[in-house]
């Protein structure tokens, strides 16, 4: 009989499912999130608990059957957060213990092929809201950034932010997923704002005076750089795609 | 501070400092010291795209744009009627700092007409970079023009706060340059250029004995030719850009398509298309010379001294060559595969690493994502599907330009009727 685990939709949680695939020996099971399960009578599900200590282990094992850089393509086709990719992580990580070779290499093999290319999809992004964030500042002296990325790509980019802005205290909130990370001069933490509470940055009145005069000379040098004689709008939107525009000062009309 | 005031003189000092087309922020991997601002990024990151599809990575402006120097091709040259403006060092400090700390950029690029003299113009660009690095403890990455004829005690402190130093040599030929800026001297740029690249080369050699080195110029140098004005031909372009590689160790050199800004009877008139297609077989070649193992007489040469502009210059090179193929994509050396057209080096590292499995065919090269609407006439693979006619050069070239579409089709379909 086919067997589903239900998880929590957390990257440990999906590892804690692993384990337990191994554990009892389900190779064909199903992984999927509850909000994604419809009931099936003729199935047999179990509800997974994530279990840290688990999580780990799995995590440590990974890093070495499938390298180091297999294991992070899995953790980052993991954030995609594609309906299904569980499944495909899964016949990804059967086939690392299946086998003496490390497997991350393989382009051959479609699971690998895909986990590498979905991996690349979502460290594009990744790439892109390193660049796409836009800080403003606001009257209370941090600097506050709001996302809304296609895939949850926060844990990835936490490290380049702290590391970058060090002097200054941030926020970054991914508006989709309700839910940002918090710089406060030491360390990071994850904030959810109750949504009553939540006040968007588009609110001009919690800037501090000095935000929208940068934020127009921003847009005027944005707009100065433009060669007229070599505009190339299919090129402009490749580069930066519409529905980043939102959050992008410098694509505001003036 | 005034914003107005500041607005107005970053228009136009934007404004002239765009023609300069570098905008890598690459290169350099600078770490935030001391919980300071700022850090650099070892492969660079573009904060926005302009319309015209090129990267804004760095504030790039202009201290000044008055100038005394009077180069044709130059929108900043003495004689052309324009706004002059000069910006203070603080206000460029400023500016940097509160742009960067709303992560719009990577950092600075700072650039300059040239007002009294080359050593006065340059001293005010080192003060902008000390000033960032020292004061406001910033981490970020700089870029300042050398200026031409600056001079080795001032290209040396330059060094010691930027990441990457450029001097944009513009013209590629000696007659191009006496007469389209008869001021200047190809000396005057090859000095700080090589003032730099001893620093680096000194600097790097004591960095393997003495950990504790500081970093000269960590992002190297580069720099610029303006594509179009002259009259030159791609071979005089790409010689120039191999000299430079070679001997000047530079890590890029751009290529600018000449966008006409006067009315100057030595160059194109106001009008004539700028020749982006021209400039992206330019680039494509300098990538075939520094990634791809190709030397640059296999590419240009006396008989061939310029590009095809339909195809590209890999292509056009394979099909002068028939007789190094059909490769076999299953055995062939990695550096022979570099050659193959329409197999680009990310898929030749993933066909290098899959064949290690199993004997790769067609459907494997297509979704590692092989181009094969090219490499088919070049590769045989696991099948027995290959292109077995003893296709002749003309066959190949017109079938394949049938097959693929490019947004520049209409432009080199004139120009090539051109020749008919």
């Amino acid at each position: 009989m086919e067997a589903i685990y239900l998880y929590d939709g957390t990257f440990e949680g999906f590892l804690t499912t692993v384990f337990q695939v191994f554990e009892e020996k389900q190779y064909k099971a199903k992984i999927v999130k509850p909000k994604h399960y419809q009931p099936d009578m003729f199935v047999n599900t179990s509800d997974v608990v994530t279990d840290m200590s688990k999580a780990k282990r799995v995590w440590r094992s990974l890093n070495l059957k499938a390298t180091k850089m297999g294991a992070n393509q899995l953790r980052k086709a993991f954030l995609s957060e594609i309906k299904g990719i569980e499944n495909v992580l899964l016949r990804y990580i059967i086939y690392a213990y299946s086998t003496e070779s490390f497997i991350n290499i393989d382009y051959s093999n479609k699971d690998v092929l895909r986990v590498s290319q979905i991996a690349q999809m979502v460290g594009r992004e990744k790439h892109r809201m390193e660049a796409f964030v836009r800080f403003k500042l606001t009257k209370d002296g941090y600097y506050f950034a709001e996302i809304e990325p296609d895939f949850n790509i926060i844990p990835l980019i936490e490290k380049h932010f702290k590391d970058r802005y060090a002097d200054q205290e941030w926020v970054i909130y991914d508006r989709k997923r309700k839910y940002g990370i918090h710089y406060d001069l030491n360390s990071v933490q994850t904030v959810v704002f109750e949504n009553t509470s939540y006040q968007s940055a588009e609110d001009v009145n919690l800037l501090d005076e000095s935000e929208v005069p940068y934020q127009k000379l921003w847009k005027d040098y944005f707009d100065s750089t433009n060669i007229e004689s070599r505009k190339n709008m299919k090129l402009h939107k490749q580069h930066v795609p519409k529905r980043y525009w939102k959050h992008l000062s410098e694509k505001q009309p003036s | 501070m005034s914003f107005d005031r500041i607005n107005e003189k970053l228009n136009i000092l934007a404004d002239a400092a765009k023609y300069d087309v570098s905008c890598a922020s690459s290169g350099s991997d600078r770490k935030n010291k001391n919980k300071g601002l700022g850090n650099a990024s070892k492969m660079g990151i573009c904060h926005s795209y302009t319309q015209d599809g090129r990267c804004v990575s760095l504030l790039k402006i202009l201290l000044t744009n008055h100038c005394i120097f009077d180069c044709a091709y130059c929108v900043t040259r003495k004689s052309n009627d324009v706004q002059r403006a000069a910006f203070k060092v603080q206000e460029v400090v400023d500016l940097t700092i509160n742009f960067y700390r709303r992560n719009y950029i990577e950092g600075l690029f700072l650039s300059s007409g040239i007002f009294k003299s080359a050593d006065y113009t340059m001293e005010r660009l080192v003060a902008v970079a000390k000033k960032l690095r020292e004061e406001e403890n910033f981490n970020g990455y700089i870029h300042l023009k050398s200026i031409p004829g600056a001079s080795d005690e001032l290209m040396y402190e330059a060094g010691l706060y930027a990441d990457r130093l450029s001097v944009n040599i513009e013209i590629p030929t000696k007659k191009g340059l006496k007469l389209l800026a008869p001021d200047k001297k190809r000396e005057d740029f090859l000095k700080p250029m090589n003032k730099v690249k001893n620093e680096i080369v000194k600097y790097t050699n004591e960095k393997k004995v003495l950990k504790s080195t500081p970093v000269y110029a960590p992002a190297g140098q580069s720099t610029q030719m303006i594509v179009g004005a002259s009259g030159e031909s791609d071979k005089d372009i790409m010689y120039a850009s191999n000299f430079f590689y070679k001997n000047y160790k530079l890590k890029r050199v751009y290529y600018s398509g000449y966008v006409p800004i006067s009315n100057d009877s030595r160059l194109p008139s106001l009008g004539s298309p700028v020749p982006m297609l021209r400039e992206n077989r330019l680039y494509q070649t300098d990538w075939l010379l520094r990634f791809y193992g190709f030397g640059v007489q296999e590419l240009l040469n006396e008989q061939h001294p310029n590009l095809d502009i339909a195809i590209d210059p890999k292509l056009s090179w394979a099909l002068r060559n028939l007789n190094h193929f059909p490769i076999n994509v299953n055995t062939a050396d990695k550096h022979l595969l570099a050659r193959v057209p329409g197999l680009g080096m990310q898929s030749v590292y993933k066909i290098v690493q899959a064949r290690k499995f199993r004997s790769l065919n067609w459907d494997h090269l297509k979704k590692i994502g092989v181009a094969l609407n090219r490499a088919r006439y070049f590769l045989i693979c696991n099948s027995k599907d290959y292109e077995k006619r003893d296709l002749t050069v003309e066959q190949i070239r017109s079938q394949i330009l049938q097959n693929t579409s490019s947004k520049y089709q209409g432009y080199y379909n004139n120009q090539l009727s051109l020749f008919n």
